[in-house]
């Protein structure tokens, strides 16, 4: 509860900072998207009366880019280009392993809360195409091979 | 200043920093301080050199020698072998494509990839540190706003820009000059400029290089265009998904704040100008111009008919200049350089240099930057060294999710905005898909609708529900279970979107379907009439089969998950087509070339 409350504390000095500045809902979403890990409704509403902006415009705006999600994701976020230059090279079905694997379809989060499995479009790295990102760590010239393994690296971490 | 007798250029751009360019930059400043060189050699972080295939890059200046995927253990080799005793290391030097030398003394500028290229916009990238403003300065940087702001009206700049023919990089090929003149002419109490760094063409990644390698030269251009057009403050919207972009880019703004050349009374003179940086969100339809600035502004990025136009209305509904970062990245030097000198490179109506992501199925993935004019074949063979592994050529496909592919008979098509489109492509922003013979074409225009789709704002119905349609006929051609008349529909949806979708992206979005229809009709037609994908890509109608060449050695039958395989040791074995996934793990494991797909 603690921790919570801290949290919208400190959303609630995002908002002060952003206050009167011409489309601050766009950086105060993605402040919050980064303090919380998702935009749930609550978060949503406290924008909405902070900023002084209707909720169905914070929701509107919280729906249309695909960096905002209204639900938390996993522990580990396993993102997937599927970029031309990374699908030309076989993308797809290091995807399909990852799917198999996790057991878990494409967006899905497992029941342990661990993996979040995502694809993406373009992480402008084509020349180690195919890629994935797991948490910022950059994952090149990927085989469905590959897979297993990289998984169990990161199943075994604590 | 400090005068080191080496330096170690190590690139930071996006590739190299996934292959571990950071470890690398440690390393070396561990090794060389344990050698004792701190004082005599310095490392530098800079942006994209190019040639990412060969990343992690290493440059060792003064004698210029280039090594190629360099790993964190042979760092101690070049530095006490070639930076202690002055003996390259000849086996990590970078092995040309073309002449498959490895020669250490070779020029940068005389290795293939980059004996073809004219460096304009990518100038400074792989060059100076982007992080460090008086590197930027001391290559000429901040002199065209100088001089744009000292000793030119701002008639004069917009005149420059006009007559060197510079066109918008973005994809348009709008003639930049004309859009600072309309923007100009506009009368109200403030108006905007705008950098589009929202680059969301998946697999063209030059954007980011150059806000990476070289962001002062966007700031500068930038305020250019401000007094030009008579505006006090820029925007430069910019992906999220670009970190390493973001974070030098806004160095660079407090670093050209601190010295003077943002803020108030630039150079002495009246003219202020400030810049603000805004982060995109992961939304394709933020790259049309007017998406974009509803962004900014807050909003969901939905494109809105014009007119009015930006230069008319724009951001926060005043008159607002927005133009792509590579567009931005060769303002400077015009100005520097005249119009004269910028306009007689490229051809006719297209003028100066374009720089393409060149990726997929080909040897040198990077960047390039090339003349106007330039031959596709020139691009793939000569600089990009060709597909790999011997396969053959099959496509190329330019201008992402709004171009087209184009066939091996249109390779000597010199490339510019007029040429791409007359093939039935367009440039976009510069994209460049190579592949080969086992891309199945009917899937790739699946794959660039099933994009649009994802990325369709959905506000109008042509592109919401007709490429949703489009795509639905693509999904069942590849299963098998295509049907006769489904081109036919195909072509009429795509004429119908085309011509009443509301903005670019709609507009476009039916062309990778028509121009793989156009050049590549048989392998729809196969898929139709057939159930068969000669490429043997698409899943649904590809067999796999064991020749007479098995050893019966069981590898296969171990290997496959589904137990589609039977057979007695040392015999031919068998695939049960019923029971087969098409997974693919047979052929990988089987070591003597005994099954093919059908």
């Amino acid at each position: 509860m603690d921790q919570s409350k801290e949290k919208f504390a400190q959303l609630q000095e995002l908002i002060d900072s952003h206050r009167n500045q011409p489309g601050a809902l766009m950086p105060v979403l993605q402040g919050a998207q980064g303090i919380f890990g998702c935009v749930s409704e609550d978060v949503q509403k406290f924008i909405a009366e902070g900023l002084g902006v209707t909720l169905s415009e914070v929701y509107g705006v919280a729906t249309f880019y695909a960096q905002f999600s209204l639900h938390p994701k996993g522990e580990y976020l396993i993102s997937v280009c599927l970029g031309t230059a990374c699908y030309v090279k076989g993308s797809q079905s290091v995807l399909d392993k990852l799917s198999e694997v996790l057991e878990i379809p494409v967006g899905g989060t497992t029941p342990d809360g661990r993996f979040t499995l995502e694809a993406t479009r373009c992480l402008g790295a084509c020349g180690l195409a195919p890629v994935m990102m797991i948490n910022g760590e950059v994952y090149g010239r990927l085989t469905p091979d590959a897979v297993p393994g990289i998984i169990a690296k990161y199943k075994a971490k604590d | 200043m400090e005068i080191y007798r080496a330096h170690v250029l190590v690139c930071g751009g996006t590739g190299c920093s996934s292959s571990g360019s950071a470890t690398l930059i440690e390393r070396f400043n561990e090794k060389i301080a344990e050698n004792g060189l701190e004082k005599e050699v310095k490392v530098i972080r800079t942006g994209c050199f190019g040639l990412c295939e060969a990343g992690p890059v290493v440059i060792v200046y003064p004698d210029g020698t280039f090594y190629s995927r360099v790993k964190p253990e042979n760092v101690d080799e070049i530095v006490t072998e070639h930076l202690l005793k002055g003996r390259k290391v000849e086996h990590l030097v970078y092995t040309d494509h073309a002449t498959h030398e490895q020669d250490a003394n070779k020029a940068l500028e005389d290795i293939t990839f980059y004996k073809h290229q004219k460096r304009i916009a990518l100038r400074n990238c792989g060059v100076i540190d982007p992080e460090n403003i008086d590197e930027y300065l001391a290559m000429d940087g901040y002199k065209a706003l100088e001089k744009a702001l000292t000793k030119m009206t701002r008639e004069e700049v917009i005149d420059e820009i006009l007559k060197s023919g510079l066109r918008g990089r973005g994809g348009g090929g709008f003639p930049t000059g004309l859009k600072w003149k309309f923007t100009y002419n506009s009368v109200s109490d403030q108006k905007y400029v705008a950098c589009n760094a929202d680059e969301g063409d998946p697999g063209a990644f030059m954007d980011r290089s150059i806000l990476e390698g070289d962001p002062h030269a966007i700031i500068e251009a930038m305020a250019i265009a401000g007094y030009a057009i008579g505006a006090s403050e820029g925007y430069i919207y910019v992906r999220a998904e670009y970190p390493i972009a973001v974070k030098r880019l806004t160095v660079a703004i407090e670093q050209a704040r601190e010295y003077g050349l943002l803020g108030d009374n630039i150079f002495g003179t009246d003219f202020s100008f400030n810049l603000f940086i805004r982060l995109g969100a992961g939304a394709f339809v933020c790259g049309e111009e007017t998406a974009l600035m509803h962004s900014i502004e807050g909003k969901r990025g939905e494109p809105t008919t014009r007119p009015p136009f930006p230069a008319v209305k724009g951001l926060f509904a005043k008159p607002t200049m927005l133009n792509n970062v590579e567009t931005y990245a060769n303002v400077a030097q015009i100005i520097l350089h005249g119009a004269d000198w910028y306009n007689s490179m490229g051809t006719e109506k297209s003028k100066g240099t374009k720089v393409f992501a060149l990726g997929g199925k080909i040897n040198n993935t990077g960047l390039v930057e090339v003349p106007m004019g330039t031959t596709l074949r020139t691009i793939i063979y000569d600089i990009g060294g060709g597909c790999p592994n011997g396969k053959k050529f099959k496509a190329v496909q330019t201008g992402g999710p709004s171009g087209g592919c184009l066939p091996e008979s249109l390779l000597d098509t010199p490339v510019d905005y007029d040429n791409l489109i007359a093939a039935g492509s367009m440039m976009g922003s510069g994209g460049m898909i190579v592949m080969d013979e086992d891309n199945c074409m009917v899937d790739i225009a699946r794959f660039y609708l099933d994009f649009i789709v994802d990325e369709s704002c959905g506000k109008c119905t042509p592109c919401r529900v007709g490429t949703k349609r489009m795509l639905e006929i693509l999904n069942r051609i590849v299963n098998g279970k295509g049907k006769e008349g489904d081109i036919e529909k195909l072509e009429e949806l795509a004429k119908t979107i085309k011509s009443t979708a509301l903005c670019g992206l709609g507009q476009t979005a039916p062309n990778p379907v028509l121009s793989t229809l156009h050049f590549f009709r048989d392998e729809y037609e196969a898929h139709i009439k057939e159930k068969r994908c000669p490429a043997h890509h698409c899943k649904a109608l590809l067999q796999y089969v064991i020749t007479d060449k098995c050893r019966g050695c069981t590898a296969c039958a171990r290997v496959c998950p589904a137990q589609a395989i039977s057979g007695e040791v040392k015999k031919q074995h068998v695939i049960d087509p019923d029971k087969c996934l098409k997974c693919g793990a047979c052929m990988e494991k089987c070591r003597f070339g005994a099954i093919t797909k059908m």
